[in-house]
């Protein structure tokens, strides 16, 4: 077959440490002392994108709706072997999934209109952040492509792709002809790191925007909270200083759990 | 007016997950008043049919078509969105498993209606207009605060925010029929085979588990802690650090991305405690850090810690249990 074409959404999202906080307002996630990551599972997408194209050929776009900033997990798909940086700018508010399905179905669809169709268009499972598990499925809906989430494994033969899914204990096959849209989960490959030189090609890498929307949806937030915090008296069963009373004491602790 | 309930299964036999479902279902359902009813995509076993009637299911309205012999999403999509017209579905929901979540997701696609996914709460639930909810982010460590309009409301129950509760008065479910339309791709999108291992102890279900993060330092480093699961006959769960440096297979990955677990103790050894981390081992019973740093945020949430160095911890246990004569290997 001609080369891929393959398409990757990803969302620019916190990177969080121990705790995340909201902002006094409780509409946002306190990212003053966060740095920002591109979701997990869309990261996996990208490398999995970019060892399709590596074996089949052809070309991948990432694709991300966002605060101007987004550019910055932009620049590192770059780095990691992309080719394409598609931008839609947001004003930085979180959009709700509807309205973010429609607006990306309508970049995909004007990106399609210019240079032809996407063999592929792969989002992560869900968000980090929001976690709607819907938007992927919203837009493949609208372009009426077969969709199919928790993916752990991508391969290509001819015109149809053979996805991987893990169930209890293994996995379902599935398998259907392209173009397609594909949810992808982390644990699929382990993403590559980023070389010097493509780091500094990322640098050069031109950000092309799309302006694009749709109507507000249904499921509004009203705000953020932290859950109750849960209070743990935390008993220091042992230390370095006698490392043997120490394992005798998780012992004693296994055998009163009835664990041994 | 109903409550519908999506009822997941693999050849018949309902998943447990569908029985938290249907208990937060059955909860709605007293609250507007209405019957709770449920959908199921193919054959039910009996057995099964005879649980949703001590789940409190009134009737449940079993899609028939060649096209649901199997999984598929789009198929399971196109049978619910008919079953909650055949049902009269003010709510249509399941509980927030991957399939749980995918399957609402492509309802609402299909009815262009919003969806919530992963409820802890229903806090209100108006006549008219909008309910009030309140849902899952980040695994669990962040709450959102919602609205949800349209007409069915569509959410799932997010996996092991409410325990599974058969109704006080239990009684038999009604099989009703019926034959969905199902739409171009539902034959498309559809489980072709499976390929299942029977494992032994699994690390969502063992009841022990010996996690290791940075700290380890290594992939051969990881020996002590696959030795003393083994003679606890537990499982070796890690953090996302472990699987970012390759040392573990993603499979053994505790985490938001990862695996949740619930075991009765989780050791946590050389794990500093992340919320990516965190998330998934909220499930354990008991958490026991082993630990260099006292501040560590695993120390701090655990029940019990040890503040040492994980690499003379670890091997000293095991060696422990070999001279009380404990464990799977010396008995």
């Amino acid at each position: 077959m001609a080369e891929l074409n393959i398409c990757v959404c990803v969302k620019r999202v916190p990177a969080p440490g121990a705790r995340i906080n909201v902002t006094d307002d409780g509409q946002s996630v306190d990212t003053a002392n966060l740095g920002f990551t591109t979701s997990p599972h869309e990261e996996c997408a990208v490398e999995a994108a970019v060892q399709l194209v590596e074996e089949h050929g052809g070309n991948v776009t990432v694709l991300t709706l966002g605060p101007p900033q987004a550019e910055e997990q932009l620049r590192y798909a770059a780095s990691v072997g992309t080719q394409r940086c598609v931008l839609v700018p947001t004003d930085g508010d979180d959009w709700d999934p509807e309205r973010t399905a429609a607006a990306l179905t309508s970049a995909i669809s004007n990106l399609e209109a210019a240079d032809g169709p996407f063999d592929l268009v792969l989002f992560g499972n869900e968000s980090a952040d929001s976690s709607g598990y819907q938007v992927g499925i919203r837009t493949a809906h609208a372009l009426d492509r077969p969709m199919v989430n928790g993916l752990k494994g991508i391969e290509i033969e001819g015109e149809t792709v053979t996805v991987r899914r893990e169930i209890d204990g293994g996995f379902e096959r599935y398998e259907f002809p392209m173009p397609a849209m594909l949810g992808v989960k982390e644990g699929i490959n382990l993403p590559r790191y980023p070389t010097m030189k493509g780091r500094l090609g990322a640098k050069k890498a031109v950000i092309e925007e799309i302006d694009a929307d749709g109507a507000k949806g249904g499921l509004t937030k009203a705000g953020l909270r932290r859950p109750a915090e849960q209070v743990s008296n935390t008993q220091v069963i042992g230390s370095k200083d006698d490392i043997e009373a120490a394992a005798e004491a998780i012992v004693d602790l296994l055998v009163e759990l009835e664990l041994t | 007016m109903t409550v519908l309930v999506l009822c997941d299964h693999d050849g018949g036999t309902i998943a447990d997950a569908t029985l938290e479902g249907l208990t937060a279902g059955r909860a709605l359902a007293e609250r507007l008043a209405a019957p709770l009813h449920a959908v199921a995509c193919g054959e039910l076993s009996a057995e099964s049919i005879a649980t949703l009637g001590t789940y409190g299911v009134a009737t449940v309205h079993k899609a028939e078509h060649e096209a649901l012999s199997d999984y598929g999403p789009d198929a399971w999509a196109d049978a619910v969105v008919d079953g909650a017209s055949a049902s009269g579905a003010s709510v249509v929901m399941a509980c927030g498993t991957d399939r749980g979540n995918e399957v609402l997701a492509h309802v609402a696609a299909r009815t262009g209606s919003a969806f919530a996914a992963n409820v802890i709460e229903v806090t209100d639930t108006p006549a008219e207009g909008a309910w009030g909810l309140t849902r899952s982010r980040w695994g669990g460590s962040l709450l959102e605060d919602a609205t949800l309009a349209g007409t069915p409301k569509l959410l799932t129950q997010a996996h092991h925010s409410v325990a599974a509760d058969p109704a006080p008065a239990p009684g038999a479910a009604l099989v009703q029929p019926f034959s969905p339309e199902l739409g171009a791709r539902a034959t498309v999108t559809r489980v072709v085979d499976r390929d299942v291992q029977a494992k032994g102890v699994t690390l969502a279900t063992a009841p022990l588990v010996v996690g290791g993060g940075r700290g380890v330092g290594s992939a051969d480093a990881f020996a002590p802690l696959e030795e003393l699961a083994q003679l606890l006959e537990g499982a070796v769960g890690c953090s996302r650090a472990v699987t970012n440096n390759g040392w573990r297979p993603h499979t053994d990955q505790v985490g938001q991305t990862g695996t949740r677990i619930a075991p009765e103790l989780y050791i946590a050894a050389g794990i500093s405690g992340a919320i990516q981390h965190w998330v998934g081992a909220m499930g354990a019973k008991r958490v026991l850090a082993i630990n260099t740093d006292a501040e560590a945020n695993m120390v701090t949430k655990a029940d019990y810690a040890v503040i040492a160095d994980l690499h003379q911890v670890i091997p000293a246990v095991s060696t422990e249990l070999r001279r009380r004569g404990l464990g799977s290997l010396t008995s």
